[in-house]
């Protein structure tokens, strides 16, 4: 591995970072919204902004699962360096990157205990397309309703079946950013 | 003038990140408590520890920041912690609810509705609302996990069976969703019905407990109570003394010691403006 392989994280890691924690709070607190951030490149097949979402919530404490074609050497080689999180099985990750396909079956993920609901997986759900048919939503975070494209809207309804328990979910693709918490009911 | 020895916002990234990872299980949870290591802050616990921490992780640099306690913009409190991000985040810092895109609280909601554009980050000294019902830890636990929330309704009818009414005025228990029971951190219930449905995101963090939990927007928050005995937000039945205004949440203030007194709004900047005529 040389320096060549590595595309740069954050130019400045501190302000970056709280500009792209803010894009990502309020896509999490307003279901619906769809962000676009100022974002940090990984290698191929990381979205510019899967990648920025890394860089802002997951550290050396996160364990981090790979899905399909996002574990390649490239990109173990980039998180290992500006992440370092271990990488692990579906079923112990706090974190999983992958797309929609590759991150089945979905069932494999935490999804919290009643005690502690705060101990789930979240998904970043990445080569999302944000431009196929919507789904309506209703919810926290959401005036009357809003609506999203998402990948599979059963799995979604099945997860908010589970609440307070369930995984949590960030779609990125490009430079752009939604997310689904396990509250927004699916219509 | 920001000062350089620190990072952006005093906090390290490594805590940052931790900071938040459990403000978004919060926001997914609303109303649950997260765990999460608080850090030792350059201020004593009960002077809002909790809340700086959020405000920290949240805070951009081109933020607006509002700081009150008890509604004031001037206390000993308010104007440390402002003084605080000044210095260390190097944010412009405003007294104007309007102005601000952040506010931290400790106590009160401002009077001016707030919008979708602002994050209000509470301070709060006990997040558990069963606590003083129940002391041990793995027991409240139990009793969030299984919404088993009996307890509650019995304090509160305790109360209107000793008072006639529900006498809990600050710290008035809500659910939130309709799951969770949660402590709006002790704002006085008059603030209450300011929880519900509100276009800004509310954040709560609680230092010294180690908890932070949210209210997403247009969250439905709901003040516990009974069908014969309804939730009602009640203020001192005056006029602000300065102001003139009969709909805003007042102080008591003592002039002297003959029984004199008068009644001024709790919110600096709201009776301010409204002096001026412009709130």
């Amino acid at each position: 591995m040389t320096a060549l392989h590595l595309s740069a994280g954050f130019s400045d890691t501190a302000r970056d970072g709280a500009h792209a924690f803010r894009a990502i709070l309020t896509a999490m607190a307003r279901p619906g919204t769809i962000a676009t951030l100022q974002t940090a490149p990984g290698p191929a097949p990381i979205s510019p902004a899967a990648a920025t979402v890394l860089l802002t919530l997951c550290d050396r404490t996160t364990p981090l699962h790979l899905a399909g074609a996002h574990d390649s050497p490239a990109l173990r080689n980039w998180i290992a360096f500006h992440c370092a999180s271990p990488l692990v099985a579906a079923e112990d990750a706090a974190f999983a990157l992958g797309d929609w396909a590759a991150l089945q079956p979905i069932d494999r993920f935490g999804i919290g205990t009643p005690e502690y609901p705060d101990r789930a997986a979240t998904l970043i759900v990445d080569g999302h397309d944000f431009d196929a048919a919507p789904t309506r939503l209703t919810g926290p975070g959401i005036r009357d309703t809003a609506a999203l494209a998402l990948p599979e809207p059963q799995a979604f309804a099945a997860n908010h079946a589970l609440f307070p328990l369930g995984w949590d979910a960030i779609l990125t693709s490009g430079n752009r950013l939604a997310a689904l918490p396990r509250s927004t009911e699916i219509h | 003038m920001s000062d350089q020895a620190y990072n952006f916002a005093y906090l390290d990234e490594d805590t940052k990140r931790m900071i938040r990872r459990a403000i978004l299980k919060g926001i997914a949870v609303p109303g649950y408590q997260v765990p999460f290591a608080s850090r030792e802050m350059p201020m004593p616990y009960g002077w809002g520890t909790g809340g700086v921490q959020v405000t920290a992780a949240v805070m951009t640099p081109e933020d607006v920041l509002k700081v009150i306690d008890q509604g004031a913009d001037d206390t000993t409190n308010a104007v440390s912690i402002r003084k605080f991000f000044q210095r260390t985040a190097g944010v412009a810092t405003t007294e104007r609810t309007s102005e601000a895109t952040m506010i931290q609280t400790r106590h009160r909601i401002p009077e001016t509705p707030l919008t979708s554009d602002q994050i209000l980050v509470y301070q709060v000294p006990i997040p558990e609302p069963m606590r003083f019902l129940e002391p041990r830890e793995t027991e409240t636990r139990r009793i969030h996990a299984l919404a088993d929330y009996g307890l509650m309704q019995v304090r509160l009818y305790e109360d209107i069976a000793r008072h006639g009414e529900i006498a809990t005025s600050y710290a008035y228990p809500v659910e939130v969703a309709g799951r969770y029971v949660m402590d709006p951190s002790p704002i006085p219930k008059f603030d209450n019905p300011k929880l519900d449905d509100c276009p800004a995101i509310q954040l709560f963090g609680a230092g010294r407990e180690q908890r932070i939990y949210a209210l997403p927007p247009y969250t439905h928050v709901r003040s516990l109570d009974f069908e014969d005995h309804p939730f009602r937000a009640t203020k001192a039945d005056h006029a602000c003394a300065i102001c003139g205004s009969a709909s805003s949440y007042l102080d008591e203030v003592i002039t002297d010691d003959a029984g004199g007194r008068m009644f001024v709004c709790s919110d600096t900047d709201y009776c301010a403006q409204n002096a001026k005529g412009g709130a």
